[in-house]
């Protein structure tokens, strides 16, 4: 009912420069759909052409069906949080939230409802009264969320919302948006450039680099099955490691590894990706498939739970990253071995950095 | 820490006090003479203490004026000159608010010619284009009339680019989260810009409010007749006379008169920006 589609969205500013090249999306109704990239991925640019806010040069953006290139961003009927909450300061809360319904001359009594309503949920009706500046960051994107409730939108429009908040206050409010996304099943789109708030907010995820989408679909699935060595190395963290490897008549080949035997490495070579949490320190035999790496460890960075070690593959300087469960006792200068088993390696063409099998 | 007390922590308030007596001296014995009769001033008798004439030399300067120089009570001279000072202050923060709005928020053609040319006029105070601007104003026979005496001093780049420069710091946003809201650009001026500005405007009032009161050169050559004439021109019509004593007692009350509005502007507007200051948070 209130899908949002994005039909080979192009957007080209004065001076033929391509921010968004030819973007195809597709939102469900009353799903979650994140954006992300690193800045100046057209993600942004992306969302402010959904608001409205930016023209499309070419493509079509539908809303619940209707195409609304054309449309006015109020006749859209969605609703945006900014990143810097975007309240406007000589405002009360309460009128903040009840402006947008008076200018569309939402009776008095539907106002005051809704605007309670919103403000229940969101727990800041004890400062419906006060002005913007009164309030600590926590609660002006509250407000900012609720001024987007009390419309009843259609979408939701997220730039960064979360981005000018400490990182305490920043977990909690991402909690709270996904809940409340959910209760009221509104179809969102969310921008971040912060692939952890990417993955645990949304049900699809898009990332995009240099104005194309580079890979979409559920947050697992681009974990676990990664298009590309730019999807690779931005979902998940520490980033995977990209070992860049020859073709050899057992596997693959490269100074420091072991094993891999079987792998489809290209006659020209081709990148090996492994994730540091799939490395696993072991002295036996490497299982059928399975790819060992040894290197001297350079640095150990324990963070209790986990500890990330450091250090170069072979000569070629590649350095390796690896996440060990638990403290482990491990002094830089000494040499590690670790294993990954066949299911947790990833191959990727040398030069287009694409995916090489399923 | 202990704060040793020497002479030198009472020196800047000593350079202050000697500052405020030579300004406030003169003023001080403006208003003595002004409650003095003629012959007690003009033997160069006069004590520093307020006379006995007050009421009798301001009624008479409110309601009769001079009896031989203005020929008008000085009464309407500032009714004149508040017209004036009002309408300029009021014309160029409405003129030069809707021009910076202009500049900032719409993209159209000559956009940036637009705000060179206004930026320019900056260069061109009445005094340099006082020829000209006489002309005009004598062709469409607006001299003699508060049109002609306040519409050439309206324009105001200085009010423009103040305006402009408020409005850049205004976040894109805002503009956004209107264009949401459904408020279209007059209103989103109505409803958040203008809000906003309350504090510039109130400066600016301030100083364009001073600004009108004070102007001498324009309204001397605008006005002929008497009923026209400002404060400030009275004034200096009083001091000037060619075979009679100077009503110096009159003279002076004028002058004290004549500072009263624009002190009490700065007082009552004061509390406004000084209020805006705190309050404001873009």
């Amino acid at each position: 009912m209130s899908e949002v589609v994005l039909d080979q969205v192009r957007k080209v500013y004065a001076g033929n420069v391509e921010a968004v090249r030819g973007v195809d999306i597709t939102v469900p109704s009353g799903a979650f759909c994140v954006l992300v990239g690193p800045s100046g991925c057209g993600k942004s640019t992306l969302l402010r052409m959904i608001a409205g806010l930016e023209t499309i040069t070419s493509g079509d953006c539908r809303i619940a069906g209707g195409r609304v290139n054309e449309l006015e961003p109020a006749e859209r009927d969605i609703a945006m949080v900014f990143q810097n909450y975007a309240l406007y300061p000589h405002m009360s809360v309460y009128d903040n939230m009840a402006y947008g319904l008076r200018n569309r001359r939402t009776p008095k009594d539907e106002i005051d409802a809704r605007v309670k309503e919103a403000a229940r949920i969101l727990e800041i009706t004890p400062f419906l009264e006060r002005k913007p500046r009164q309030l600590s960051g926590g609660q002006r994107q509250r407000v900012a969320m609720g001024r987007a409730i009390v419309r009843k939108p259609k979408v939701f429009l997220f730039d960064e919302p979360l981005s000018n908040l400490d990182a305490k206050l920043r977990i909690q409010m991402r909690v709270e948006i996904k809940k409340l996304q959910r209760a009221l099943g509104v179809t969102s789109v969310y921008v971040t450039h912060d692939q952890l708030e990417a993955m645990t907010l949304a049900d699809t995820l898009v990332v995009m680099n240099k104005g194309l989408v580079e890979q979409a679909g559920a947050p697992l699935d681009l974990y676990e099955k990664p298009a590309s060595t730019f999807v690779a190395s931005f979902i998940g963290a520490p980033p995977m490691n990209l070992i860049p490897v020859e073709a050899a008549e057992a596997g693959p080949k490269v100074t420091g590894l072991t094993g891999g035997k079987g792998l489809p490495v290209p006659a020209g070579g081709a990148i090996l990706g492994i994730r540091p949490e799939h490395l696993v320190v072991t002295t036996d035999a490497l299982p059928e498939g399975a790819v060992g790496l040894s290197f001297p460890v350079t640095a150990v960075e324990a963070v209790g739970a986990e500890t990330f070690v450091y250090g170069p593959l072979g000569g070629s300087g590649q350095d390796i990253i690896a996440r060990l469960p638990g403290k482990a006792l491990l002094e830089p200068g000494t040499p590690v071995s670790v294993a990954a088993t066949r299911d947790h390696l990833h191959l990727f063409d040398k030069d287009s950095g694409k995916r090489i099998g399923a | 820490m202990v704060e040793r007390k020497t002479i030198f922590s009472y020196l800047p308030h000593l350079i202050l006090l000697i500052g405020i007596a030579v300004v406030a001296f003169p003023v001080y014995v403006a208003f003595v003479a002004s409650t003095w009769d003629p012959a007690t001033i003009s033997n160069g008798q006069m004590p520093l203490r307020p006379g006995p004439h007050f009421l009798e030399n301001y009624y008479q300067t409110i309601f009769v004026g001079t009896s031989r120089t203005t020929r008008e009570p000085v009464g309407g001279m500032m009714f004149n000159s508040l017209v004036m000072a009002l309408t300029i202050a009021i014309g160029k923060i409405a003129i030069s608010i809707i021009s910076a709005f202009a500049i900032v928020y719409f993209r159209f053609p000559f956009r940036m010619t637009a705000f060179w040319v206004i930026f320019v006029t900056l260069m061109l105070p009445v005094e340099v284009r006082i020829y000209p601007t006489y002309k005009i104003v004598s062709d469409l026979g607006l001299l003699d009339s508060y049109a002609g005496l306040t519409i050439p001093l309206i324009a105001s780049a200085t009010a423009t680019l103040l305006f402009r420069q408020f409005f850049m710091t205004v976040p894109d946003e805002l503009v956004e989260a209107s264009k949401i809201d459904g408020a279209g650009p007059m209103q989103f001026f109505r409803d958040t810009l203008l809000p906003l500005s309350i504090t510039s405007i109130a400066a600016l009032f301030v100083i364009q409010f001073i600004y009108g009161w004070n102007q001498y050169l324009w309204p001397l050559l605008i006005t002929t007749r008497d009923s026209m004439q400002t404060i400030v021109i009275g004034i200096k019509k009083m001091i000037v006379t060619q075979d009679a004593l100077t009503e110096w007692q009159i003279a002076m009350a004028t002058a004290v008169l004549a500072m009263l509005p624009p002190v009490l502007v700065v007082i009552l507007m004061q509390r406004l920006f000084v209020k805006g200051l705190v309050e404001t948070e873009k």
